[in-house]
This record gives C-alpha cells, sequence and structure tokens, in this order.
C-alpha cells in the first residue's frame, strides 16, 4: 500500500497570479499564487465565501480560471480542455464536504467506482470487474476501518461514515494528491479527530500531498504537529525542531485573496486582526 | 452539442457496456409488458372503428390491409415513442436530475470519468436499440389484436384473408417509415431525457419541473418529427 518516497520533490500544484472573475468587477479568487511541493500538507482556512472551495475546484479543473496560470504536477493544465481533465483527475483524490457518494450504489460500488471507470486502469483493453478489484476496495475500506459495510447503501451510514467511504473511494487509486474539501465539517470533535487521524495515517503511509480546506484550527494543529507511527497505531507528537514540521503550512484566504501562507508558528504571530481569527492566539482572538 | 459528445463517444475509449446491457434492460425489457399491452388495444381498437367505417362500403375484408398500414406506419411508432417518453424520459429527467442536484454528477467529473460518456452514451444507444424493437413488438401484437377483433369477434373476414391482406398492403416505403420513425424517437426522447436532466437546478422543485418538461418536449418534437417524415415518405 505504501508509495515509495519520490527521489526528488517536484512541484504537485501551483497557481500562477490565478483569478476567477464571475461579473465584472467583483472576482471571486484574486491574483493568488502558491505552490505546493511533493509529500506537503496545506491547511486552507478562511470565512465562508472566502474562495477555498473556488480554488479546489479550478484545481481540479472543475471551474477554469479567467486569468493566471495552473500547473498540476509540473503540467501547464490552464488550458486542457475536459478530456484532458479526465486524465489528470484520475490522479487526485477528493473528498467532497458531504462524502459525494453515489446515493444508488453500495459502499463497496462506491469506493470500487474509480477503479472500474477511470481510463487509466483500462490501459491495454483489459477492463477491471467487481472481483477483480473487490481486494483493493476491502483494503481500503479496512484503512478507513469500515471493512464491514460493503453491502451498505450512503443512506444507511452516519455523516462521518460517509466521509470516511469518500476517504477510501479517493485513496484506492493510491492518488499523488488529495484534495479534502471540509472534512471535519458539521462533526462532533470525536468523529472529527478520527477523520484527521485517517488523514495523517494517509499522508504518512502513502506519502500523499494533502491540500485540506478546514474551518477549525485544531485541524490543522493536529495535521502540523502530529504523525502516525504505523507501529503503535497511534498519533505521536513530533519533537520540537522535527524537519517534518515544516512540510505542514497554512494558508488564510480573505475575499478570494491569499492573505495568508507560513507555517503554524507563524500563524500564531500574525497580529492581522482576520489571520489572527484563524489562530489560537490568545490575545487577538475574536469569539 | 450533448447530442455531438454522445455520439462521439461512441467511439471513443473507455466503453462501459455494462451501463449499456443495464439501460437496455430498464428501457427495452422493463417496457416490453405495457408496450405489449398498449400495442394490442390500438390493433383492437383499430378493427373495431375500421369495422364500422368498412362496413358501410362492404369492404370489411380490407379489416387487415387497414390495421396494418396504420399500425405499421404511424400508430405503432408513435404511440409506443409516447408511452417511452412518458416511462423513460421522465425517468432518465428524473434520475440524472437528482444526480446533478446533489453533486453527484460534478464527483462523477472529479473522479476522472466522464458524465456524458457514463450517463447519456449508453442511454441514447440503448434507446436507439430498443425503441425500434419495442414498435416491431408493437406492430405485431397490434397486428394480432386487430386479428382477434375481425376474425373471431366480429366474424368480419377469414383469418387467411386478414393476414394476407395485411402482408400484401405493406410496401418497402411502409416498412422504411416504420422503422426510421422509432429511430428518430429514440435519439429524440433519450437526448431531451438526458438534457433536462444534467441541466436540472433548483433542488428537488428543479427535479420535478425538469421531468414535466422532459415529457412535454420529447412528446411536442415526436409530433412534428413525425409529421415532417411522413410529408416526406408521402412524395416519395
Amino acid at each position: 500500500m505504501a508509495r515509495q518516497e519520490p527521489k526528488e520533490r517536484r512541484c504537485i500544484l501551483k497557481f500562477e497570479e490565478v483569478s476567477l472573475i464571475f461579473e465584472e468587477g467583483h472576482p471571486i479568487l484574486d491574483r493568488v499564487s502558491f505552490e505546493i511541493w511533493s509529500g506537503e500538507t496545506r491547511i486552507l482556512l478562511g470565512a465562508a465565501g472566502a474562495g477555498k472551495t473556488v480554488m479546489m475546484k479550478i484545481a481540479l479543473g472543475l471551474l477554469r480560471p479567467t486569468n493566471g496560470k495552473v500547473y498540476v504536477f509540473g503540467e501547464d493544465v490552464t488550458g486542457f480542455d475536459e478530456r484532458k481533465w479526465f486524465d489528470v483527475r484520475s490522479y487526485i483524490g477528493i473528498l467532497f464536504q458531504e462524502g459525494g457518494l453515489f446515493d444508488s450504489l453500495t459502499v463497496e460500488e462506491n469506493v470500487a467506482y474509480p477503479l472500474l471507470n477511470q481510463a487509466r486502469f483500462m490501459a491495454g483493453g483489459k477492463k477491471p470487474t467487481a472481483e477483480s478489484v473487490r481486494p483493493d476496495v476491502q483494503e481500503a475500506l479496512n484503512f478507513v476501518e469500515l471493512g464491514k459495510t460493503m453491502s451498505k447503501f450512503p443512506s444507511e451510514l452516519s455523516g462521518g461514515m460517509r466521509r470516511r467511504v469518500g476517504i477510501a473511494r479517493g485513496s484506492v487509486t493510491d492518488p499523488e494528491l488529495f484534495l479534502y474539501d471540509s472534512p471535519t465539517a458539521g462533526l462532533d470533535p470525536i468523529t472529527a479527530n478520527t477523520i484527521i487521524t485517517l488523514l495523517i495515517k494517509d499522508r504518512e503511509l502513502r506519502n500523499t500531498t494533502t491540500v485540506i480546506i478546514t474551518h477549525r484550527f485544531q485541524d490543522g494543529n493536529l495535521l502540523a504537529n502530529f504523525r502516525y507511527n504505523p507501529e503503535s497505531e497511534k498519533l505521536e507528537k513530533l519533537p520540537a525542531g522535527s524537519p517534518f514540521l515544516e512540510r505542514t503550512k497554512f494558508m488564510v484566504m480573505q475575499n478570494g485573496r491569499l492573505v495568508f501562507e507560513g507555517t503554524e508558528a507563524e500563524l500564531a504571530i500574525s497580529k492581522d486582526p482576520y489571520i489572527s481569527k484563524f489562530s489560537m492566539h490568545p490575545a487577538t482572538k475574536v469569539s | 452539442m450533448l447530442a455531438g459528445r454522445a455520439t462521439a463517444n461512441i467511439v471513443r475509449r473507455p466503453f462501459y457496456g455494462q451501463d449499456l446491457i443495464l439501460q437496455m434492460d430498464a428501457i427495452g425489457v422493463g417496457s416490453l409488458p405495457i408496450t405489449v399491452l398498449i400495442g394490442f388495444f390500438s390493433g383492437v381498437i383499430m378493427a373495431l372503428q375500421m369495422s364500422r367505417a368498412l362496413s358501410q362500403y362492404g369492404a370489411t375484408g380490407q379489416v387487415g390491409q387497414i390495421t396494418a398500414i396504420t399500425l405499421v406506419r404511424e400508430m405503432g411508432p408513435v404511440l409506443t415513442a409516447l408511452l417511452i417518453a412518458g416511462r423513460n424520459a421522465s425517468g432518465i429527467a428524473s434520475e440524472l436530475g437528482s444526480m446533478k442536484v446533489s453533486e453527484q454528477i460534478d464527483a462523477m467529473r472529479a473522479l476522472g470519468t466522464d458524465p456524458v460518456k457514463k450517463l447519456v452514451t449508453p442511454r441514447l444507444l440503448a434507446m436507439c436499440v430498443t425503441l425500434p424493437l419495442l414498435t416491431i413488438i408493437a406492430d405485431f401484437v397490434g397486428l394480432i389484436g386487430g386479428y382477434m377483433v375481425a376474425v373471431p369477434l366480429l366474424r368480419l373476414t377469414t383469418g387467411a384473408q386478414y393476414w394476407n391482406n395485411a402482408w400484401r398492403s405493406l410496401e418497402y416505403n411502409d416498412i422504411a417509415q416504420g422503422l426510421l420513425k422509432p429511430f428518430l424517437f429514440a435519439v429524440i426522447i433519450a437526448l431531451v431525457g438526458c438534457l433536462y436532466g444534467m441541466r436540472t437546478s433548483g433542488g428537488t422543485q428543479g427535479v420535478g419541473k425538469a421531468t414535466t418538461q422532459a415529457v412535454v418536449v420529447a412528446s411536442v418534437w415526436i409530433f412534428i418529427v413525425t409529421a415532417v417524415i411522413t410529408r416526406i415518405f408521402v412524395n416519395l
């Protein structure tokens, strides 16, 4: 299951002065630039309507930017048509806010969906079958501790379980980049922590580059300061000065603009009234 | 654009053969009982109506001929298409519409699969294969319905004369338009159902609206197309 550590770091996702304007004079995304390198984790924070989900949709090619350039896996995908995007997307894992599961398919069929339908798994005319992909599906569901729910329908699962099935569906293809849209929104703290633990586990075991939209600072804090120990199968705190602390960076969006990019420590010392709302800085935190 | 993309996808990899079989089962096999029923009774009604009119001219022996021509040229294709529009254009629009409003179509795109290829192309192909077949079945069962009225019930003619007249009255022109029409109706029903489904907005109310619009628009186009095709074939 674990992917080999790449020999060279490479740029997985790059935005270059990307803007999206639906109406004249009102940009949804305003000249956003950033780079995410392999193995990194990005926590995307911001108020509702700040442009976080729009940014994720542009990274997935579901929306086309008005200006600027987007690079995915080092390739300029700005001008790609829908057909070219299908191939790019098959290397990206995605978890939608509510899981985005197909309600008429069982859990097993949902998780098997990318393996059975993506063109890259049908190379050479050999089409995978439900039987041939079942071991991979079972493994992905075991990973999210839902191995016994194969025959259930999404409507029979709780909100947290649906997100975990979504994680299994996104990770079953072993993507290089995994985008999570508010994976803990609306969940109780215990379930939210279980989801974040799974994200950390996925990041550690597969070396997946991870982008997470969240409103909870605790999610970012866990992702920045903890690693998964496969021997004890538990999270453990990273020691001070660990190079792994630098892997996780925070970005804050405000009215379509990227107003902060840096580590947790840099976020904590920010004096900006808006940015500090997303940190644990006690002096400036506004309730 | 939808028609172009759906048609181009027929020859592009990957092929979703299982989806095609599932749709042929849902549209073809699923519609068979109601098609047989409607086909049979349209033949029965045709023969009953014609028996009265033909008896005035002493030509009751021609009931097989009239039933065959009317069924094969017009009633079979149109009635079957209207039935399938009511049953399947609505089904397609509501299914795709529900997927659209619950963002499952976006999820499909995000998972690297083409919703047009996965959802529209199999439905279009399945409809194009099954609707002409259903029409042929409806025509045949309708002729049996006409026979039941004309021979055992009203004794207007003999069985041999009924079938002989029915068979001999049909020309290549009739067969051609009887098969061309259901093929064109199939394209209309599948594309209208998919189009209204895939552009649904406005939640559950939007799904209901899309479903109603799909049936109405498909039915109107069926009548327009049958009028145009009939006009063309009348001159041939």
